[in-house]
C-alpha cells in the first residue's frame, strides 16, 4: 500500500536479527528550584538500560508505577532525549537525532498509547486521524488516502463507514482500535505499545490482545510492550524485562521467567498477583512486601531493591549487583538469586496445573 | 412485560434466606435515571442477600451496575437525580424508605465504603487525620484528644509507618497505596457492621495491591463486618468473595458461591470473563477467547436478554433470547442464573465448548 517499504528494505533485519539495541540507557529530569532555576536534583526516571530487542518478537517492559517503563517507551520513539547512552535502530544510533532526521524514521518506529480517549484528537473524524500519518510523511497511496485509510479500519476490525465519523462516537474498545490503525498506517517495524489494553474492560482487553497478535503474525511487526497486567504480560511476550526504579533487575525468557523467576522482586510480583482460582486462597503463600517503591529522585544506593527484599545483606547496601547471565539467556541483577540453576526449582506461584 | 415480572418476584427473590432474616437484604433494587436521551437503567431489578462476616463480590464490566448499586445502599445518590425502588433493608430498617438524615446517621457506623480513588475521595484541604477525627466524633462522645489517639492507632493498624507523625499530613503528601489505605482508616474508625469496597485496589500496584486485600480481610475477620466488594478482576473477588454476583447491563446475570462461579460457570457471560482473561496460574493458551462486541448502552438495552447480542448460544434458545428476559433462577443449590439455555444444552456447551479451554 505504501512505497516506503521497498526503499528501506535492504537495511530491514531478517525475523530473528536485532533491530534494535539499547546500551547504557540513562533519562534524569532535572528537578528545578528558586530563582535562578538552579538544578537541585534529578528524577532518575531511567538510570542505565542496556538490552535488545530482535525483528518479530514481543519483549515486555513490566514493573509498578515510576519504575521508568513509561519513560522508557518515550526513549525508544524518541519522544524524549536520552541524557545518557545509545539507542541504535537498525544499525543507525538515534539516541541523540534532532527533530527533522527523525521524521524520516517515525515511519519505521510508532507507539500505542494506554488512554484511548485522551489520544485521539476529539474534533478530528477518524479519517483524519488515521489519515496524518500519510499527510505528515507525504506518503503516496495508489488509491488515494481515503481508501488506505478504509483498508486500515476494516484491518483492526471497524467498518470503512466509520471514516466520517467522531472519536467521541466510539467505546473505549473501538478507539483503542482507531489508535491502533493510525500506529498502523504506515507499516511500522517497531512498535512500542504503552499499556494498550489496561484501560479496557475485560472482554474488550482479549479482543484488543488477539488482535494485536494478528498484526504481528501479518506484518512481522515487533513490539515494545510496556504493561503491569503480569497475566497479561505473560500470554502476549517472548520475552520479558522486570524493572525497579529505573534499572532492569531481570530479563529473561517468558517461560524461564515465570516458571523460574531468580530476582526476589520477581518473585513478589509474580506471587502478589491475584489469581482467579478459589483453591488457592486458602494456601497464602505469597509474599508480602513491605512498605512502597522508594522515590526515584533519591533511590537506595547499591541495589535498589535491598530496602524492601527479605534476603538483603549487608553486601546489598554497598555493592550494587550487575545484570549478568545466569543462565542462557537470563540475565538477573542480584547478589542472592533464587532459582539459580544448580538449585532444584522452588515451588513458585506461577507453576501450571496439571 | 412488567406485569409477568411481578409475579415472579416474590418466589424468585427470598429463597436462602427468610425475609428480614438477612443483615443486608436488597430487593428488586431499580435505579433509574432520567436523561435527554433517554432513561439510563444503571440497575434494573437485582436482589441478594449478605450476612455478618461474610463477602459478597460484585464483578462486571463499566457500566454494568456495580457501583450504582453500592452507592444506592449508601444512599449517595444526589437527590432528585436517580429514581430509586425496591427495597435495601440493612439490619431490618428499609434504606429506600428512610429521610436523608436517617441514612446519614447510618454512615460511618454501620456502613462505609471505600471508593476506588482516594485522592477524590478525601478532602485535599484537610489533614488525613482531621478527616479521620471527624468521622469518629461524629459516632462517639468524645474528645479531640481521644479522637486523635484513636486515628493514629488505625493509620498504625492498616500499616502506615510513623502514623503519630502522618496523622498531620495532608492527602496529597501520601503515595498511592498509603493514601488508599488512609482512606480504608477512616472507613473503618466506627467499625462499620457493613464495609463497601469499590474497586478498592484498582488504580494500585499488584504488590501494593496484595498488602491491601490482606488488610480487608484481616480487619473483617476481626470486626466481624459484612464485606461487599466491586471489582472487574476476577483474581481479587476469588480471593476475598465467599458469594459472587456477576452483573451484566443492570441486572444480575449469575449469583453463586466463588466456588461454583470459577469451578463450574453457567451464564454465558461469564464462560467469556473467564475466557478473555489470561491465567497466570495456568499453562498459557495459544489465544484468548474474547466475547464479541461490546456492552450494550444501558439507554437502548438489547430486548430480551440484554445479552443475546454477543451470545454464542442465544440461537439454541428459540427466539427467546431475543423476546423474554431471563429470571435469575435457582439451579440447585443456591447458584442462581438467568439464562434461557436448557440445563442440557448448557452442560454441552460447558464441557465441550468452554471447560477445555479455560
Amino acid at each position: 500500500m505504501t512505497t516506503t517499504d521497498s526503499e528501506l528494505t535492504p537495511k530491514t533485519p531478517k525475523l530473528g536479527e536485532e533491530i534494535l539495541s539499547v546500551t547504557g540507557l540513562v533519562k534524569h529530569f532535572p528537578i528545578r528550584k528558586g530563582v535562578l532555576q538552579r538544578q537541585v536534583g534529578a528524577v532518575q526516571a531511567v538510570d542505565g538500560l542496556t538490552f535488545n530487542v530482535t525483528r518479530g518478537e514481543t519483549l515486555s517492559l513490566v514493573g509498578e508505577s515510576g519504575c521508568g517503563k513509561t519513560t522508557t517507551g518515550r526513549l525508544l520513539t524518541r519522544l524524549e532525549t536520552p541524557t545518557d547512552g545509545k539507542i541504535v535502530f537498525e544499525g543507525r544510533d538515534i539516541s541523540h537525532l534532532g527533530e527533522g532526521r527523525m521524521r524520516p524514521l517515525r515511519r519505521d518506529v510508532q507507539m500505542i498509547f494506554q488512554d484511548p480517549y485522551g489520544s485521539l484528537n476529539p474534533r478530528h473524524t477518524v479519517g483524519k486521524i488515521v489519515g496524518a500519518p500519510f499527510r505528515l510523511q507525504h506518503v503516496k497511496t495508489e488509491h488515494g488516502v481515503k481508501k488506505a485509510v478504509q483498508e486500515l479500519l476494516e484491518l483492526v476490525g471497524l467498518s470503512p463507514e466509520h471514516y466520517n465519523r467522531y472519536p467521541h462516537e466510539f467505546s473505549g474498545g473501538q478507539r483503542q482500535r482507531i489508535g491502533i490503525a493510525r500506529t498502523l498506517a504506515l507499516r511500522p517495524k517497531l512498535i512500542v505499545a504503552d499499556e494498550p489494553v489496561s484501560a479496557l474492560d475485560v472482554s474488550i482487553q482479549a479482543q484488543v490482545v488477539n488482535l494485536l497478535e494478528d498484526l504481528q503474525e501479518e506484518f512481522d511487526l515487533t513490539y515494545v510492550m510496556i504493561a503491569h497486567d503480569l497475566s497479561v504480560v505473560r500470554h502476549v511476550s517472548d520475552r520479558v524485562a522486570v524493572m525497579y526504579l529505573g534499572k532492569i533487575v531481570e530479563l529473561a525468557d517468558r517461560v524461564d521467567l515465570y516458571e523460574k523467576p531468580m530476582h526476589p522482586y520477581t518473585v513478589a510480583l509474580l506471587s502478589a498477583v491475584p489469581v482467579p482460582d478459589t483453591k488457592r486462597k486458602k494456601k497464602q503463600e505469597r509474599i508480602r512486601l513491605q512498605g512502597d517503591v522508594p522515590s526515584p529522585i533519591n533511590p537506595p544506593p547499591a541495589c535498589r531493591f535491598h530496602t524492601r527484599c527479605w534476603k538483603a545483606q549487608d553486601i546489598c547496601k554497598s555493592v550494587e549487583p550487575p545484570l549478568v547471565e545466569l543462565a542462557p539467556g537470563h540475565q538477573t541483577a542480584c547478589h542472592f538469586p533464587e532459582n539459580q540453576p544448580t538449585d532444584t526449582p522452588a515451588a513458585t506461584a506461577d507453576q501450571p496445573k496439571s | 412485560m412488567t406485569d409477568s415480572e411481578d409475579l415472579i418476584r416474590p418466589q424468585d427473590s427470598v429463597q436462602r434466606v427468610e425475609r428480614g432474616e438477612a443483615f443486608l437484604d436488597v430487593r428488586d433494587l431499580r435505579v433509574h435515571f432520567p436523561t435527554d436521551d433517554g432513561v439510563v437503567k444503571s440497575v434494573d431489578g437485582i436482589s441478594f442477600q449478605l450476612e455478618r462476616g461474610k463477602t459478597l463480590g460484585i464483578v462486571g464490566e463499566s457500566g454494568s451496575g456495580k457501583s450504582v448499586t453500592s452507592l444506592s445502599i449508601m444512599g449517595l445518590h444526589p437527590p432528585g437525580v436517580a429514581r430509586i425502588s425496591g427495597q435495601i433493608f440493612l439490619d431490618g430498617q428499609d434504606l429506600v424508605t428512610s429521610s436523608r438524615e436517617e441514612v446519614r446517621l447510618l454512615r460511618g457506623k454501620r456502613m462505609a465504603m471505600i471508593f476506588q480513588d482516594p485522592l477524590s475521595a478525601m478532602h485535599p484541604f484537610y489533614t488525613v487525620g482531621h478527616q479521620i477525627i471527624e468521622a469518629y466524633r461524629v459516632h462517639n462522645q468524645v474528645s479531640k484528644q481521644v479522637a486523635r489517639k484513636h486515628a493514629i492507632e488505625m493509620l498504625d493498624r492498616v500499616g502506615i509507618p510513623q502514623p503519630d507523625r502522618r496523622v498531620d499530613a495532608y492527602p496529597h503528601q501520601f503515595s498511592g497505596g498509603m493514601r488508599q489505605r488512609a482512606m480504608i482508616a477512616m472507613a473503618l474508625s466506627c467499625d462499620p457492621d457493613l464495609l463497601i469496597a469499590d474497586e478498592p485496589t484498582t488504580a494500585l500496584d499488584v504488590t501494593v495491591q496484595a498488602q491491601i486485600l490482606d488488610l480487608i480481610r484481616d480487619l473483617q475477620r476481626e470486626f466481624n463486618s459484612a464485606v461487599i466488594i466491586i471489582t472487574h478482576d476476577l483474581g481479587v473477588v476469588a480471593e476475598l468473595a465467599d458469594d459472587i454476583q456477576v452483573m451484566y447491563a443492570g441486572r444480575a446475570a449469575e449469583y453463586g458461591t466463588a466456588e461454583e462461579i470459577f469451578d463450574e460457570p453457567q451464564h454465558p457471560y461469564t464462560w467469556g470473563l473467564l475466557g478473555s482473561m489470561p491465567r497466570i496460574d495456568r499453562e498459557r493458551s495459544e489465544r484468548l477467547i474474547p466475547i464479541m462486541g461490546a456492552p450494550p448502552s444501558l439507554i437502548n438495552v438489547p430486548t430480551g436478554c440484554a445479552f443475546n447480542p454477543r451470545c454464542n448460544y442465544a440461537h439454541l434458545n428459540g427466539g427467546a433470547s431475543e423476546t423474554e428476559r431471563p429470571e435469575l433462577l435457582d439451579t440447585g443449590n443456591g447458584h442462581k442464573v438467568a439464562c434461557h439455555l436448557s440445563p442440557k444444552n448448557r452442560q454441552q456447551a460447558w464441557e465441550t465448548d468452554i471447560k477445555p479451554k479455560l
